[in-house]
């Protein structure tokens, strides 16, 4: 019993460098922007600042353009996150059946990974350009995608799902891997067919990580910001909740109402983490229990 | 082996550090002075750093800063470093659109006594007034701008004096016949509404500088012209995603025939697209009302003095300078950027650079100034996000809205 208490102690020490590291950069920030939100102030006029309570909040809360936002993010969240998972899903089987090539596949398909989110939006937003872009000669079109609300959601969502898809496929084809080869051909033995094999054995074992990649693409999609910074703004109906703590924030210096946006976004964000692991977690740690 | 290694190594540092010793001077004898301004790509702004630094025999040397060419993100990457009262920051080239912001917030020095008086001497009123801001100067004008209509002589004999005239001349050229402006949802599009409602004979502020005027009859009458400009088949497809550049970019493909725009899109289309520049020809902004010559926004950048410069005193004199008939002429001659020295407009080499010099003095003398507000950010943003996009228009119903929209701006409330 002491010996384990005195482990404890000392796994509590080997841990406090790296815990003291996250509540300086994370948790300081995170209480102070809390605390910001609760005053009315302005960068600009610093004497002018008072506390104001709930007042953000109410004012952020009942603003048509936050919910707006709010709903712009879910649809760019859901639309790219699904499209992501299925197409990711396909590209990891690829790759991991892959025989020759192996390295190759898996090198080129990081290719849209590794360039930076503000070139892909803007190499995408010239490509759907009416004037300049190849999109509409090739599809012989002549629309101008990114004036109009929901063909600019297209080019937004269709620029996160190039430009991710990548990382899905390779978290999804860890998971892959971590599946026995011989459970699959057992269950073959037994008469599963392929589709069987997948959805009975294969996706089951690969829960976990289909649960972290979903969470992390989740959590990164409903911050988006780049894209649709650089192709719309946040005109034509796309703006996103982060665009408008931006603009509270950054562009208007009102450090109370932006605080208080960017609090309520990350109580969005803790939401998405909960729910996540209140659907997957509790289920797949059952399972593992029998 | 280790031992020959070991001394090998501390030899190489000594001779570093010898030679970083040797570079390094912790108190540089010539204070240098930073002046962030947009990069801008001629030169000009780096040769009247030289020139300065050079009549002050060796006093001080002049340190370009190059800010992004967006105004907007120039502001954002300036007023979090002057909140946080950043001492590297001695002069400022700031759009004429700041003046206010950063005065109320005590982040530029006022330009006082002589050095004012020399500051305002021989300038354009117009660009004395934008660096002003409740009776005090607070930078010295440097290099002014303003849009003109630019079109097409060889489709158009005279350029239409109105709005509604262009639209319909723009009209019946069938597919030639595309009117570039400025539609996106940026600051832009406040500036194009500011340009028609003053030439409608309106105001975004009161004269209080604090309240909504944004009268009836001249908001309707500016929101008629974009709502009609917009919805009809002279407006660019792309307009809900244009800007200056954008702008620029079309009329040289030669499919337009009319657009506002600044000064620099006459220097580009001649080197860019000759074919286009040999036939285009510029007149003052269209008038909303007939008879009544238009008012068009003023643009420009001023010099300002960092409120926390280590070194004020020399950073005024670098700035008077900078400012000087020399060096406006050289902005105007390399960068295609217009003095705000009166006289230049007579000058012989700028009407060389400048063949549109009469339009463009006139066009400034009436030019109107954007609401000059602390809050002009918060103003931009408001008027921009109610107005956009154009062809979604009701000028019945968004006059109040964007009454709305702006006293929520002027009060701080609320999200945009």
């Amino acid at each position: 019993m002491t010996r384990r208490a005195a482990e404890q102690r000392l796994a509590w020490l080997l841990c406090a460098p790296a815990v003291i590291a996250m509540l300086v950069v994370t948790a300081y920030p995170m209480l102070y922007a809390v605390w910001l939100s609760l005053f009315r102030y302005d960068l600009r006029f610093p004497n002018q600042r008072r506390f104001v309570g709930v007042e953000n909040y109410v004012s952020v809360l009942s603003a048509e353009a936050w919910w707006q936002s709010l709903f712009n993010t879910l649809f760019i969240t859901v639309g790219s996150v699904v499209f992501e998972f299925l197409l990711g899903l396909v590209f990891a089987l690829v790759m991991h059946r892959a025989i020759i090539g192996r390295q190759l596949v898996r090198a080129s398909l990081l290719v849209p990974y590794g360039i930076i989110t503000v070139v892909a939006a803007m190499s995408w937003r010239f490509a759907f350009d009416p004037t300049t872009g190849f999109v509409n000669a090739l599809l012989g079109l002549e629309s101008a995608w990114l004036t109009q609300r929901w063909t600019a959601f297209f080019v937004i969502i269709q620029t996160e799902i190039w430009k991710t898809t990548p990382f899905m496929a390779l978290l999804l084809l860890a998971g892959l891997s971590v599946v026995p080869e011989d459970l699959l051909r057992a269950a073959r033995v037994d008469g599963a067919n392929a589709a069987q094999r997948f959805f009975k054995v294969t996706l089951p074992l690969m829960r976990p990580v289909i649960m972290v990649a979903l969470l992390f693409r989740t959590l990164d999609a409903f911050r988006i910001f780049d894209t649709v910074f650089v192709q719309t703004r946040g005109a034509q109906g796309t703006e996103s909740v982060s665009i408008v703590g931006y603009n509270a924030l950054v562009t208007r210096l009102n450090l109370g109402l932006g605080s208080a946006v960017s609090v309520l976004i990350f109580v969005c964000v803790l939401t998405i983490g909960v729910l996540y692991i209140k659907g997957f977690g509790s289920d797949w740690s059952r399972r593992r229990e029998h | 082996m280790s031992n020959t290694r070991l001394v090998t190594a501390i030899t190489l540092l000594g001779g570093m550090l010898s030679v970083l010793l040797g570079c390094a001077e912790p108190y540089p004898k010539t204070p240098r002075l930073r002046w962030y301004v947009f990069d801008e790509p001629s030169g000009a702004f780096q040769q009247a750093a030289q020139s300065c630094a050079e009549r002050s025999r060796g006093r001080y040397a002049i340190e370009l800063v190059p800010l992004p060419t967006d105004a907007d993100q120039q502001r954002e990457q300036l007023v979090r470093r002057l909140a946080a009262e950043d001492p590297d920051i001695d002069i400022i080239g700031m759009d004429v659109i700041w003046t206010a912001e950063f005065a109320a917030a005590g982040w530029v020095l006022p330009w006082r006594g002589e050095a004012a008086r020399k500051a305002r001497a021989d300038r354009l009123d117009s660009a004395i007034e934008s660096a002003s801001y409740e009776k005090q100067l607070w930078a010295a004008p440097f290099t002014t701008n303003t849009q003109l209509l630019w079109y097409r002589g060889d489709r158009v004999d005279t350029p239409p004096p109105t709005w509604n005239e262009m639209i319909r001349h723009a009209e019946a050229l069938g597919a030639h016949g595309t009117i570039q402006t400025q539609g996106e949802r940026y600051e832009g599009l406040t500036v194009f509404f500011v340009s028609l409602l003053a030439s409608a004979g309106g105001s975004v502020l009161a004269a209080d500088g604090q309240t909504v005027s944004l009268q009836e009859a001249p908001t309707r009458r500016a929101l008629e012209v974009m709502q009609r400009l917009a919805n009809s088949t002279a407006a660019d497809p792309t307009l809900a995603t244009a800007r200056e550049d954008h702008a620029r970019l079309a009329f040289e493909r030669g499919n337009s025939s009319f657009m506002v725009n600044y000064t620099f899109v006459w220097p580009s289309a001649r080197a860019n697209a000759p074919q286009v520049a040999r036939h285009m020809d510029w007149a003052r902004w269209p008038a909303v009302i007939a008879g009544k010559p238009s008012r068009v926004t003023l643009g420009g950048i001023n010099l300002g003095i960092g409120a926390h410069s280590r070194h004020p005193e020399m950073a005024f004199e670098a700035a008077a300078c900078l400012v000087s008939d020399s060096n406006q002429r050289l902005a105007a001659a390399l960068g295609g950027l217009p003095p705000t020295i009166t006289a230049l407009y007579d000058d012989a080499q700028v009407r060389a650079t400048f063949p549109f010099a009469d339009v463009l003095r006139e066009t400034l003398r009436d030019a109107v100034q954007r609401p000059k507000t602390p809050l002009y950010a918060d103003v931009s943003l408001a008027i921009s996000h109610t107005l956009h996009p154009l062809r979604d228009i009701d000028p019945q119903r968004d006059v109040a809205r964007l009454r709305d929209a702006v006293g929520r701006a002027l009060r701080s409330e609320g999200l945009l």
